[in-house]
């Protein structure tokens, strides 16, 4: 009986299941013609195919990044079907029109899209592959002139406010795989919250790969106008495939005058066999730019997919602006991270603070990336940072890479890093109370993670904490 | 039917014995000591029983409440009542006490087919044993000992040991690291836990301690086997005489009595 730690037993992904619905999927590859295709099926205005367009050829010239400390084998892009949509009568005017084949899935995700959500205060717009299916207490938000709605209809109904506001924060030249989703996208949520209007209720999507081989490239774009308040929550699960699923997402969030955004996620995507096989590529840009006085807040729980390559930052341009990532990455078998923030401190006195966790089980390998960056107008600026790693066992790595410019010498940053080893004594210790292996881990790792839990919402607080558990599971005996 | 019974124990920590044969009997309602010199294997034997992987079984047996204990892991081991006060308490930074201890309660209750108790049961249940060991609730809100003074970690074994009721606590030098208004509080929790269908091994070096919690029998420790067995007055013998006294003379019949 000598040290337990590596004895490695799994567990099915839990939500690895194929629900059996009929997709209408383009064929593969990509083309100005799929562009178009694209933006035709979507009866999407002029601008948006230009922009489309315009994207796609930009993406032609630009390379793949492999800059991340991760590895994979060679993506080909003309393999991938980039649009797939779940075959339903449109337009749906109320959940009671949502295919019951779809409604069971979500059933078996735990996720209560209708009663349960409503009775908790949350509005749920779904997303099923790349078309939104339902959403709901779209008129009590509507009483305080909230839009909440997928990307299509926004661009169908708000198109002036899409079109303002649509790559300001990610321009479609910003990155390979923003460049690539800025032409292909499907669908996404977009939110707009007027001036001085408090969001009510927590907002919240499910996203759901399901489609094999369907690229998901996903578009969100919020907008808190002068002193308004939302907090919006991003839910991920993918059933389990073989083939590896690109996923290039972009986040775009924008705080004006005085407010507020925070924006949660919990990441649990198909993530591979403990071979490593299959998984979901999760290749994600998400940026917000915060004017005077606004704040934007990421957290992010990310355990699933293979690899995971993602960078939420904060663009400090207005003055007192203040900028915060707190995150949690927990790798495990073959797993691959490489994630983090950046804080570009523009305006005066902005302020940032970066609390990140990393977690490594198996042979997975989790880094963090992080840049702080302060121009020399930004007088004032203070930047914290804390960047913990944990060790469950022998195989596995962790790393950081802290990159710091500060170009205005009254600037304060500060950098604190750690990483410890998940102790024998300390799971012995949890054993002997009567608490199972995973129990103990679990309790450990939620316990080095506390700081970022006590951002997320209540419930999705212990929905994180048990995803930990599963993603865990299996990592000590 | 004895609560547990040692025969020939032999356990070794990497690749050295340290556990030679030790034979140990202890029934229901009876309080042992342990007692022997730095490094003879007190631990170890306090280890071993609560399943600590770090140490390997290589030979014996032993029978708890008619199970076999070594074949059960340690989880199972507590559920079924064994307790094992640590001589060095674990640090869980960032867990509560008051969650990690309604974790654990919950656990046992589970395996004996009860309920578990949701936080506000168990915020009053811990009132009386917060009591018990004289603790401010406000340990409940810190991480798991972390920052605790060598004193508190030691009683917040004996909290949890209130909180737990075990049938067999294994007591390994609970009583280094506290002052002496800590030493009888501590050992006054552990007289009150005492009841007819239990049974408390104290692993210590003084006989001060014995002086509170009163044996029934006393083991001398030596070199991985049991030397002397004897009553308390065995106790203040060794105090006065010290170890050489016993392993000078001829190793006498192990085992209680
Ligand atoms: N993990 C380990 N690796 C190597 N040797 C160990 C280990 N644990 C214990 N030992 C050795 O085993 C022997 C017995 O240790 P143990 O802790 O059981 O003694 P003890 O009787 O409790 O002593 P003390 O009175 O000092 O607490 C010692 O020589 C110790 O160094
Ligand atoms: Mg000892």
């Amino acid at each position: 009986m000598s040290s337990s730690i590596e004895t490695l037993i799994s567990r099915e992904y839990q939500h690895g299941f194929v629900t059996d619905i009929e997709s209408d999927t383009m064929p593969a590859g990509l083309s100005e013609d799929v562009v178009r295709a694209i933006s035709e099926k979507k009866s999407e205005p002029a601008f948006m195919v230009e922009w489309r367009l315009k994207a796609y050829r930009r993406w032609l010239s630009m390379k793949e990044p492999h800059w991340p400390n991760v590895t994979y084998g060679p993506i080909d892009y003309q393999a991938t079907s980039y649009y797939s949509a779940p075959k339903t009568k449109t337009p749906l005017g109320s959940i009671d029109d949502v295919d019951p084949e779809l409604l069971k899935t979500y059933a078996k995700l735990g996720i209560p899209l209708y009663e349960q959500k409503m009775l908790a205060g949350v509005a749920v717009d779904a997303i099923f592959d790349s078309v939104s299916v339902g959403t709901t207490m779209r008129e009590e938000l509507a009483k305080h002139g909230i839009i909440f709605c997928s990307f299509g209809e926004a661009l169908r109904e708000h198109p002036e406010l899409v079109e303002k506001y649509l790559g300001s924060v990610v321009p479609y030249s910003d990155n390979f795989f923003a460049a690539l989703n800025s032409a292909v996208f499907s669908d996404g949520s977009f939110v707009y919250v007027p001036k001085g209007v408090r969001c009510p209720v927590e907002l919240s999507t499910y996203f759901r790969i399901n489609s094999a081989d369907t690229g998901q490239f996903e578009r969100t774009l919020i907008i808190a106008d002068e002193g308004a308040y939302v907090s919006y929550l991003e839910g991920c699960t993918a059933p389990k495939r073989s083939t590896n699923q690109l996923h290039a997402a972009v986040v775009e969030l924008v705080a004006l005058k005085g407010a507020t955004i925070k924006y949660s996620t919990v990441q649990n995507w198909y993530a591979g066999d403990k071979e490593g096989r299959g998984g979901i590529y999760n290749f994600v840009t998400k940026r917000g730019k915060a004017a005077e006085n606004a704040k934007i807040s990421w957290t992010q729980v990310e355990t699933g997919s293979a690899i995971t390559w993602k960078y939420p930052s904060v663009i400090l341009q207005g003055d007192n602006s203040v900028g915060e990532f707190y995150s949690v990455a927990v790798v495990n078998n073959k797993q691959q991270a490489d994630t983090g923030t950046k804080m570009i401190h523009i305006g005066r006195n902005t302020k940032s603070t970066i609390v990140s966790k990393g977690i490594s089980a198996g042979e997975g390998n989790n880094s963090y990336r992080g840049r702080v960056q302060v121009l020399p107008r930004a007088t004032g600026a203070r930047n914290y940072t804390q960047c913990d790693s944990m060790l469950v066992g022998n195989r596995c790595g962790a790393h950081t890479f802290p990159y710091i410019e500060v170009g205005n010498n009254s600037a304060i940053v500060e950098h604190e890093a750690s990483t410890s080893k998940i102790g024998e004594d300390q799971i012995f210790y949890l054993k002997q109370r009567g608490l199972s292996a995973e129990q103990a881990v679990s309790m450990i790792v939620s316990g080095f993670c506390k700081e970022v839990f006590k951002e997320l919402p209540m419930e999705f607080a212990l929905e994180a904490q048990a995803l930990l558990g599963i993603t865990l599971e299996g990592s000590v005996g | 039917m004895s609560l547990i019974e040692i025969k020939d124990l032999h356990a070794t920590v990497s690749d050295k014995e340290i556990l030679k044969g030790i034979d140990l009997t202890v029934d229901a309602g009876e309080i042992h000591a342990v007692m022997g010199p730095n490094g003879s294997g007190k631990s170890t034997l306090a280890q071993v029983l609560a399943g600590n992987p770090a140490y390997e079984v290589t030979g014996g047996s032993v029978t708890y409440d008619g199970k076999d204990l070594l074949a059960l892991p340690p989880e199972e081991r507590a559920q079924h009542g064994i307790f094992l006060a640590f001589q060095y308490p674990v640090e869980i930074p960032g867990v509560s006490n008051a969650y990690f201890l309604r974790a654990a309660y919950n656990e046992v209750r589970k395996a004996h087919g009860e309920e578990e108790v949701d936080p506000l049961e168990f915020a009053d249940f811990m009132e009386e044993k917060l009591a018990l060991v004289d603790m401010d609730a406000s340990m409940l809100n810190r991480s798991v000992n972390q920052g605790f003074s060598g004193g508190e970690k030691k009683r917040n074994e004996i909290l949890q040991m209130a909180v737990l009721q075990p049938r067999l606590a294994i007591l390994d030098e609970t009583e280094s690291g506290l002052d002496i208004d800590a030493l009888r509080i501590v050992a006054d929790g552990v007289n009150k836990l005492k009841r007819p269908d239990n049974a408390t091994i104290v692993v210590t070096h003084y006989q001060r301690l014995l002086n509170y919690i009163v044996p029934d029998f006393v083991h001398v420790l030596v070199n991985g086997r049991i030397a002397k067995s004897g009553g308390k007055e065995l106790a203040l013998e060794l105090e006065d005489k010290g170890y050489d006294w016993v392993t000078s003379g001829a190793p006498v019949g192990a085992g209680a009595a």
